[in-house]
């Protein structure tokens, strides 16, 4: 099991310094003239050199990248080049946000994905046509798009909720649960829709199994062989759903903040990018990529618990 | 992606099931309602500037926001600028985007996945690995950064969000090609001297190409999705008019003109929809096809015209068992599987037969005879679909086909038990092998943790494993067949069980083992004096096992009686050719019924041919 560990955290490890060598490299040689675009057109040649001294872009780009790396390592991603802000701090006291946002709507999407699918594959019928009907809408319609139908429905008309704006949970518990309530269902909708499919199939095919039939051969009822072998069984692709359902609920959610005004990642990342400020794209990819890496190494150790072969391969 | 499956039951199917993918979409409401969308959005998008009233971006300031008028159905935008004409163009530049990104995702995931899947090598793990790296990070974050550096442009986004979408064809395609590069008429064909692009081309594109279809419908309302997600963030360019940035404006003015953010988000939605409808339409016409094709399989056999009851044999006093109660008088049994189309197929007919306590009664015909079916209607432990639909089952007093779940329950595993086939299969390969013992006795019988723990390790070693503490904690993986065979005999008899139906018990195992699991059953049967149904396909088991047997044959016993009985007087013709192929004697090979022999041939044949493939591979 430490094996097991340890080699998947050496491929994120792996996979991190991959991923931020091609994005560094395609961002400073993509950026062009980048002190002129800081600057604007309208500055002098001089300014621009003495810009691009200032940042150090006039090295050479493996020693920017080192110097870059030799930070990274050390937990130092660099300042803004616009505000100066340390890019680890702008994007830490945003983090929290948007994770509590993801966080939560994966947990909902888990609950209620399962329930869905396990009811659709052990009722049948219409149970079955229901959730799967359902399944193509939520799956088909882009969640902005339901953001914005609950934001005109939920809070500009029936004012049940805070349209915009977020309160951190330590200020006020309800305050912060009225304004992420909407933004989590409208992250939800779309990977419960996602993950319901899934949950329903493998149960299908987990009922399918000779040990189910053998196992209500000895005596134990059906519910039984359901609620702790099916379930147990399906739960590995369901996971795996959940898992690719997890890095999509975070792009969704930089949408989803814009339209709830929600000071999370979403917003840093937009800004950022319309300026052009390089170091902190440089830090959302990464911090990202970190993310994306410790939730599939948690997934994989869940995968190892419910299904024993898997900590052998 | 996600596997949408199908949501509508096939109907009756009609006999032209080859009728091209096309038409049979267009003869279905829901394929009919889709395409007829989309290519009327197609077609508003190429002849934009024939139909929109004017020009997307003529902007006038004293109709801004302005409610609808003459020739403006729609009313104007937060720059006075005509809100239909904007839609109509902007579905022009939404849908090119969207085509553009799977054009590139196409041909980078078609060709690679075809490459990667029929050379495999060192191709496929690097492959394999940046497949990896792009589903790593979500597509807006890549996006994201790509704006950052290369400015504003729909084109550039949209192409890079084709090389993120890739990996979707890529895994297909490649999972498609080893799965058909490894069949056999890819081999002729390379034997036959064909190139690799026709190999390709002929035998792998004609595999992957429904799929891909599908997947592109999918696809393509994936990236009209994001491609409005990020125009409407305003990162996109404000210079085209698209669906996106119409979002935008319209939720600039949510609270002044609400309607304006409407019209966009129900044209973006039909069209996704439409899309994933239409994805999943075709998935359904293609799966009617193959249940079409396997449907119009003929019987393998016309069914028997020999109403006549089964031959019986006279009581032969000589043979044991004879003596004890009867357990279980199966009578007139039949068992139907409920069919797509609402008949019945009738599988088991009006098979009857006796069991007594101390009895070992065997069940033998070929596959698909129907015996393993009538061992599981006495559990009642039919698949899904499949029910008794006649006949009776009396097991101590009770007609078990009438029984309710609840009574069944606690009837299973107590009074009647199960040994299957498969031994892998029918253990979890989830929980360790003792946990899957000490459940049902701590539910059967009541007992604590411990107790149930202990006589676990005690039957395990009655039957015979080494190291029963051993195999307990170990989970199913990691005993071999035997053993697990062993264990599952370990189970059936965990809670003393008056009567025992064991499908196939040693089919699946070493020919050396056999005789041991043989042996081990035949002394637990006299030790614990149970009943016993052994279903077999192997007079060799019978000879060496039952005291009684039943022949076998499309759903209905045809000869019944004691073993020595049948065995030195087989009256059905049926039983006299199954006993004459188990002799090694040439001249009994006549007797072989028509079919059996030229299935024989035929299976013959297929080994001839396999053979003559696998030489002309090496060379």
């Amino acid at each position: 099991m430490f094996r097991f560990i340890l080699r998947r955290l050496l491929s994120g490890v792996v996979l991190l310094f991959v991923i931020s060598t091609i994005a560094f490299a395609l961002l400073y040689i993509g950026g062009g003239d980048i002190a002129r675009r800081i600057l604007g057109q309208s500055a002098t040649p001089e300014t621009v050199a003495q810009k691009a001294e200032e940042l150090g872009l006039n090295r050479p780009l493996y020693e920017q990248y080192f110097d870059w790396l030799a930070g990274a390592v050390q937990g130092d991603l660099g300042a803004s080049w616009f505000t100066g802000q340390l890019v680890t701090e702008g994007i830490s006291s945003r983090l929290a946000v948007t994770l509590s946002l993801v966080i939560g709507a994966t947990l909902l999407t888990a609950i209620v994905a399962v329930t869905l699918g396990v009811w659709a594959a052990i009722r049948g019928g219409w149970a079955d046509k229901v959730v799967q009907g359902v399944s193509i809408l939520g799956f088909a319609i882009p969640g902005f798009l339901i953001a914005l139908g609950l934001v005109t429905l939920f809070a500009l008309n029936l004012k049940w909720f805070k349209p915009t704006g977020y309160t951190p949970f330590t200020d006020s518990p309800v305050g912060w649960l009225s304004t992420v309530t909407l933004p989590i269902i409208a992250l939800a909708i779309g990977a419960i829709a996602g993950v319901a499919q899934q949950v329903r199939g493998s149960v299908v095919d987990a009922l399918r199994q000779d040990y189910v039939r053998t196992l209500r051969s000895r005596g134990l009822s059906f519910n039984r062989v359901v609620f702790k072998h099916v379930l147990r069984n399906a739960g590995g692709p369901a996971l795996a759903v959940l898992a690719v359902g997890f890095v999509g609920l975070f792009g969704g959610a930089v949408i989803v903040e814009q339209i709830f005004a929600i000071p999370g990642l979403g917003q840093v990342g937009v800004q950022a990018t319309t300026q052009g400020d390089i170091p902190m794209v440089m830090g959302l990819v990464v911090a990202t990529a970190i993310i994306v890496v410790v939730v599939n190494l948690l997934i994989d150790l869940l995968q190892g618990w419910l299904n024993p072969k898997v900590r052998l391969s | 992606m996600i596997d949408l499956t199908p949501t509508t039951v096939a109907p009756a199917l009609p006999p032209a099931a080859r009728r091209s993918l096309l038409s049979r979409l267009l003869r279905n409401p829901v394929g009919l309602a889709t395409i007829g969308f989309l290519v009327l959005l197609v077609l508003s998008a190429v002849f934009a500037h024939l139909i929109a009233p004017q020009d997307p971006n003529d902007a006038s300031i004293q109709d801004v926001l302005g409610p609808p008028a003459e020739g403006h159905p729609l009313g104007f935008d937060s720059s006075g600028r005509d809100v239909l004409s904007r839609l109509i163009f902007a579905g022009r530049f939404s849908l090119a985007g969207a085509a553009l990104a799977l054009v590139i995702a196409l041909a980078i995931g078609v060709i690679g996945g075809l490459i990667a899947g029929y050379y495999g090598k060192w191709f496929d793990s690097v492959s394999s690995w940046l497949t990896g790296l792009l589903m790593a990070l979500p597509g807006i974050v890549v996006l994201l950064a790509a704006r950052s550096v290369l400015g504003p442009s729909m084109w550039l986004s949209m192409m890079i969000f084709g090389v993120l979408l890739s990996p979707a064809f890529f895994r297909l395609v490649y999972a498609s090609v080893t799965a058909v590069r490894g069949e056999l008429y890819v081999d002729a064909a390379r034997v036959a001297g064909l190139s690799d692009t026709r190999i390709i081309g002929k035998h792998i594109l004609t595999v992957v190409r429904a799929p891909v279809i599908i997947q592109s419908a999918m696809v393509l309302g994936i990236a009209i999705a994001i491609q409005a997600g990020l125009d409407f963030l305003g990162l996109g360019d404000q210079s085209i008019p698209t669906w996106g940035t119409m979002l935008n404006d319209g939720f600039r003015q949510l609270y002044k003109e609400p309607t304006l953010i409407l019209w966009p988000s129900i044209v973006i939605a039909l069209t996704c929809v439409a899309l994933t409808l239409l994805a999943n339409t075709i998935r359904d016409e293609l799966e009617r096809s193959t249940k079409a094709k396997r449907r119009r399989r003929p019987p393998l056999r016309p069914v028997d015209v020999n109403k006549t009851a089964a031959y019986t044999h006279a009581e032969d006093l000589a043979s044991s068992g004879r003596t004890g109660e009867v357990l279980l008088d199966v009578r007139e049994l039949s068992v139907g599987y409920d069919q797509p189309d609402g008949t019945v197929k009738t599988v088991v007919h009006d098979v009857s037969l006796v069991v007594r306590r101390g009895e070992v009664h065997g069940l033998i015909g070929e596959s698909g005879s129907g015996k393993t079916q009538t061992a599981w209607s006495v559990l009642r432990l039919l698949p899904e679909g499949g029910r008794i639909t006649g006949g009776s089952i009396f097991f101590e007093g009770a007609d078990l086909a009438l029984e309710p779940e609840k009574e069944m329950t606690k009837i299973r595993g107590k009074k009647i038990a199960y040994i299957p086939q498969e031994p892998m299969s029918n253990l979890d390969s989830s929980f360790t092998i003792g946990s899957q013992l000490v459940e049902p006795m701590r539910v059967c019988l009541g007992l604590s943790k411990k107790e149930a723990t202990a006589k676990a390790l005690k039957l395990l070693e009655r039957v015979g494993i080494p190291n029963p503490k051993r195999t307990f904690a170990a989970y199913p993986h990691e005993v071999s067949g035997g053993m697990a065979q062993r264990v599952l005999i370990a189970g059936a008899i965990s809670c003393d069980p008056d009567l025992l139906i064991a499908d196939e018990p040693t089919t699946a195992l070493d020919v050396t083992v056999q005789a041991e699991v043989l042996d081990l059953l035949r002394e637990l049967q006299r030790e614990l004096n149970m009943g016993v149904v052994l279903v077999t396909h192997n007079f060799g088991v019978v000879a060496d096992l039952c005291d009684r047997v039943s022949v076998m044959r499309d759903g209905r016993v045809i000869e019944t009686g004691p073993v020595r009985s049948i065995f030195t007087q087989a009256k059905h013709p049926y039983t006299q050719s199954l006993l004459a192929a188990i002799l090694e004697d040439g001249a009994a090979r006549g007797d072989l019924d028509e079919s059996t022999s030229a299935a024989a041939a035929a299976q013959h044949d297929t080994v001839a041919a396999q053979n003559a493939v696998n030489i002309g591979a090496k060379s």
